[in-house]
């Protein structure tokens, strides 16, 4: 008799769970669909009267194209939704190649999976530079999959712009200089969120529900510099790891939080607004803009409970956003987008994900036009250090020499009949002990063809 | 290279217990025997002749795909020479791992300083799972002990990297990489010594446990583990001798051949003494086992340790080429990964380990390749590289059970002339070095699947 547990047996137990893992895995994909690439066959511009020639400036730049990469989670747990950013930006793309490109040039835009994970980060991003030579990255997104990528992207002085994740990290213009952020970062999001807070909600005992990672934590250093500790009576992290958040919203019950405030992402919004249900719990919910799009919410409510709930559980919710409604048709930015939307990814929703890929697409080709004719990897950097662009976005970019930050600050809104209602004007600060100040000067209206001049 | 002056020549590929002059308890299979040798003298010369031409090419020329071509074809040759056994390798184990290590670091070395920054990287990346596929091998092919872990044990590995690093900037790397090693090694004897009391579907289970686990106390303490963000890992800087145009990527390839061979020549070592026969007598029959006087259990920690280690040094390289420690990168997926790599490769050769490294390295790139040709779906592309694998695996199951290198041995049973003398000696007594490889498969089980576990030339890349 030989082992219980032979050679052979090991061998095809091995396969059996193998093929099982891969059978799991196939079945949790998005199912999204998208298109890579670039258009291609639409016709060549003409339309570039300048005096210097096309040259090509940088690597990925050629006298008729600017090749870019970017890791996305096109696979994975963090795919539902956010696998609609990158195709909606080039969608974008192929809306102003289309229409001539920039300065002649065609962008070729190249994303591919990295399933979330940063190990896959590091080769797909090496891959992009140093195979494909892409000229710079473009909304890498992620944390910690792009924390993975900083180091190499600044050593090899790729430019890497507009970070897809709201981490304070990526303002360091000085240990960073290549690195560019993209949306608010959380802090300065706290500090918005805490200051509407202490004034609408004065009075009421106040919960946290939070992320227990760098994005809640950072969330809640900007909502503490804003809401006087006394009425904070609870604050209750939870893991992504750990699907089961009754206990933190029982907790939240029991200390009597009147309003509750969650920095969490989509799926643990829906878990909690599905918890507080189950116990009866009806708080005023304020969420952080990354947790709250009605849109992606809607429908995870009502997977998440197998039809039993849906968007109703949303209304009179509470959040923020750097951009206007997706669902403000009146909007002249939403208009445009809407129409690229129709035009090249018409099966994707219109919501939160496709509005922020598109907003960077356009501030991309802002600061191409503003890198000059020929672009160069430090021409785009010094570019960007300048802007003052504006555009899509509802507030200003911080960018500036000391400081590569996103957005400067947030709208305050509120979910009214199942529509987006704005608060007030946008509000401005920074991530420090500056003060926060209203921004307002009103959202300048789209070039005519939906591309920005210069 | 140094000849063991075996005129008559040795095996070589299946490095064959049969130099060894204990009893070997189980056996190896043996290639076929196709034909004379070469001669220790004239094999010094071959090899010599190739590694100048390797080194002239590789001088006279700069650019373009020459040289990595050239050299993957001498690496090739003298790989198919050295494993059907034209070549006459070094009795001694030790000199003959060392000269195949030391000829296979030479090839890759000059290989890697002839292709792209890119293909260094990728060179890397086989090279931090080659020493966590080499130790699972072990592990699972040599003692039977099967782990679903491994990926949780690289992660302890590149936490120990991280969290060093983080307290004191100043620490070499080497010492960074041998206290993962160590540090790793503790805990694969903490996990062996409940793994020992367990089998089958149990020892499976609690891997699995282990490996969906650790990688959460880096949440559960992310004061000291960073949480969900994982901890940084300086990249490693190129020393100061190297030109300052050299790349990083191929600073990091260099370090992870390095200590791949390093891993390589040990086990196989280790796979050739005493403790090697131990490791197969435990796997084959513990009753026997203990019968004959191996102590079962201390063996089977024993092969845990050994194989975390390993898992400790792949998960160091792997912190150092992704510049990171984080939870999401040593998931479950990485740990059945591994078992994949070493059963494609085949079950139990080191040579396997290399060739599954190097399986989970290019089989993702070459599907995404296809996926971009025939512009694929994102939905088919993003999940294709684990169909592959699992395709491939049924395959293999199918039809080359001893994976790649078994089937590779196959081939060259089938292209080569058959010069077999018939099986000398009773199986269970090994016959002495002066004997000629006749050396006859065992009839124990372990027979039909049995291991190659020599080291093999570079991987084409």
């Amino acid at each position: 008799m030989t082992a219980p547990f032979g050679r052979r047996g090991l061998t095809r137990l091995a396969a059996g769970i193998a093929v099982v893992t891969v059978a799991a895995s196939a079945c949790s994909s998005s199912s999204k669909s998208s298109s890579g690439g670039s258009s291609g066959s639409s016709a060549s511009s003409g339309s570039t009267a300048a005096s210097e020639p096309n040259k090509a400036s940088a690597p990925g730049i050629t006298a008729d194209t600017i090749t870019i990469g970017s890791h996305q989670p096109l696979t994975g747990i963090a795919a539902p939704g956010y696998s609609e950013i990158a195709p909606s930006a080039n969608a974008y793309f192929q809306w102003v190649n289309d229409h001539g490109g920039v300065n002649g040039r065609k962008i070729v835009y190249k994303y591919e999976d990295d399933a979330y994970n940063p190990a896959n980060t590091t080769a797909v991003v090496r891959k992009q530079v140093l195979e494909d030579q892409v000229f710079a990255i473009f909304t890498g997104l992620g944390t910690a999959t792009h924390l993975a990528v900083r180091d190499f992207l600044n050593t090899n002085k790729i430019p890497d712009l507009f970070v897809a994740s709201g981490c304070l990290c990526w303002a360091d213009a000085a240990k960073y200089p290549y690195t560019f952020g993209s949306q608010t970062d959380y802090t300065i999001e706290g500090k918005i969120q805490g200051q509407f807070i202490d004034k609408t909600y004065a009075g009421k005992k106040i919960g946290y529900f939070y992320q227990n990672d760098d994005f809640g934590q950072d969330g809640l250093k900007g909502l503490d510099s804003q809401i006087s500790a006394s009425s904070v009576v609870t604050k209750q992290p939870y893991t992504v790891t750990n699907i089961n958040v009754g206990p933190q919203i029982a907790a939240l019950q029991q200390a009597g939080a009147q309003v509750v405030v969650s920095y969490s992402v989509p799926p643990f919004t829906a878990l909690a607004l599905l918890a507080a249900q189950k116990l009866n719990y009806h708080p005023q919910w304020v969420v952080s803009n990354v947790g709250a799009d009605p849109t992606t919410l809607t429908g995870m409510l009502s997977s998440y409970s197998k039809g039993a709930a849906g968007g109703s559980l949303l209304e009179g919710n509470v959040s923020d956003s750097y951009l206007p409604p997706p669902d403000d048709v009146g909007n002249p930015w939403i208009q445009l987008f809407r129409q690229v939307h129709d035009k090249y990814v018409p099966t994707l929703p219109f919501d939160g994900n496709v509005q922020f890929g598109m907003t960077f697409a356009y501030t991309f080709v802002q600061t191409m036009l503003a890198a000059g004719k020929n672009p160069t990897r430090q021409s785009v950097v010094d570019a960007l250090q300048k802007s003052h662009f504006t555009g899509p976005g509802l507030v200003p970019f911080r960018f500036s020499p000391t400081d590569h930050g996103g957005y400067s600050g947030e709208q305050m809104n509120q979910l009214t009949n199942g529509k987006i209602q704005t608060i007030g004007p946008p509000q401005v600060t920074d991530g420090g002990s500056g003060p926060i100040t209203p921004y307002t000067t009103a959202q300048p209206a789209p070039p005519p063809n939906g591309i920005p001049t210069s | 290279m140094v000849s063991g002056g075996h005129e008559e020549g040795v095996v070589t590929d299946a490095p064959g217990g049969r130099v060894d002059t204990a009893p070997a308890p189980t056996g190896d299979a043996s290639p076929p025997r196709p034909g004379p040798p070469l001669g220790a003298a004239l094999t010094v010369g071959v090899v010599a002749l190739a590694l100048a031409l390797a080194i002239g090419v590789a001088l006279a020329s700069h650019h373009g795909p020459l040289v990595p071509w050239t050299i993957t074809v001498i690496g090739g040759l003298l790989a198919v020479g050295a494993s059907v056994g034209w070549l006459t390798l070094p009795a001694n184990p030790l000199l003959r791992h060392l000269a195949v290590a030391g000829v296979a670091g030479l090839l890759l070395l000059l290989f890697s300083d002839h292709v792209s920054a890119f293909s260094d990287f990728q060179i890397a990346q086989v090279a931090y799972y080659v020493p966590a596929a080499a130790g699972l091998t072990l592990l699972v092919g040599w003692n039977g002990q099967l782990s679903l872990g491994h990926g949780a044990l690289m992660a302890i590995g590149a936490y120990t990297v991280a969290v060093l690093m983080a307290h004191n900037p100043t620490f070499p790397v080497i010492a960074l990489i041998l206290a993962a090693v160590v540090v790793t090694g503790l805990a694969g004897a903490v996990i062996g010594v409940a793994a020992a009391r367990l089998r089958g579907p149990y020892l499976a289970g609690a891997t699995l446990a282990l490996a969906v686990a650790l990688p959460e106390l880096a949440t559960r303490y992310s004061g000291t583990l960073g949480g969900a963000q994982g901890l940084p890992v300086r990249p490693l800087g190129v020393p100061t001798w190297l030109s300052e145009t050299f790349p990083a990527e191929r600073w990091l390839a260099w370090v992870g051949i390095v200590s791949g061979l390093v891993v390589l020549v040990l086990l196989a070592n280790l796979m050739r003494s005493g403790i090697g026969r131990r490791l197969r007598t435990v796997r084959d029959d513990e009753v026997a086992a203990s019968l004959a006087g191996v102590n079962v259990a201390r063996t089977q920690v024993m092969a845990f340790v050994v194989s975390a280690a390993c898992a400790g040094l792949a998960g160091a390289l792997y912190g150092f080429a992704t510049s990171l420690a984080n939870p999401a990168a040593f998931s479950l997926i990485l740990s059945l990964s591994l078992v994949t790599a070493i059963v494609i490769g085949g079950l139990g050769s080191l040579a396997g380990a290399v060739l599954g490294a190097t399986a989970l390295v290019f089989v993702p790139r070459l599907t995404t390749n296809v996926s971009n040709r025939f512009k694929l779906d994102t939905s088919v592309k993003g999940n294709l590289p684990l169909a592959v694998y699992g395709l491939l695996l049924v395959l293999a199951m199918l039809t080359f059970p001893d994976g790649i290198v078994g089937g590779l041995r196959r081939l060259a049973r089938f292209v080569t002339p058959r010069h077999r003398s018939p099986p000398a000696g009773s199986a269970g007594t090994a016959p002495s070095t002066s004997a000629p490889a006749a050396t006859a498969p065992t009839t124990s089980a372990a027979a039909a699947t049995a291991p190659a576990g020599d080291v093999q030339g570079p991987p084409a890349g």
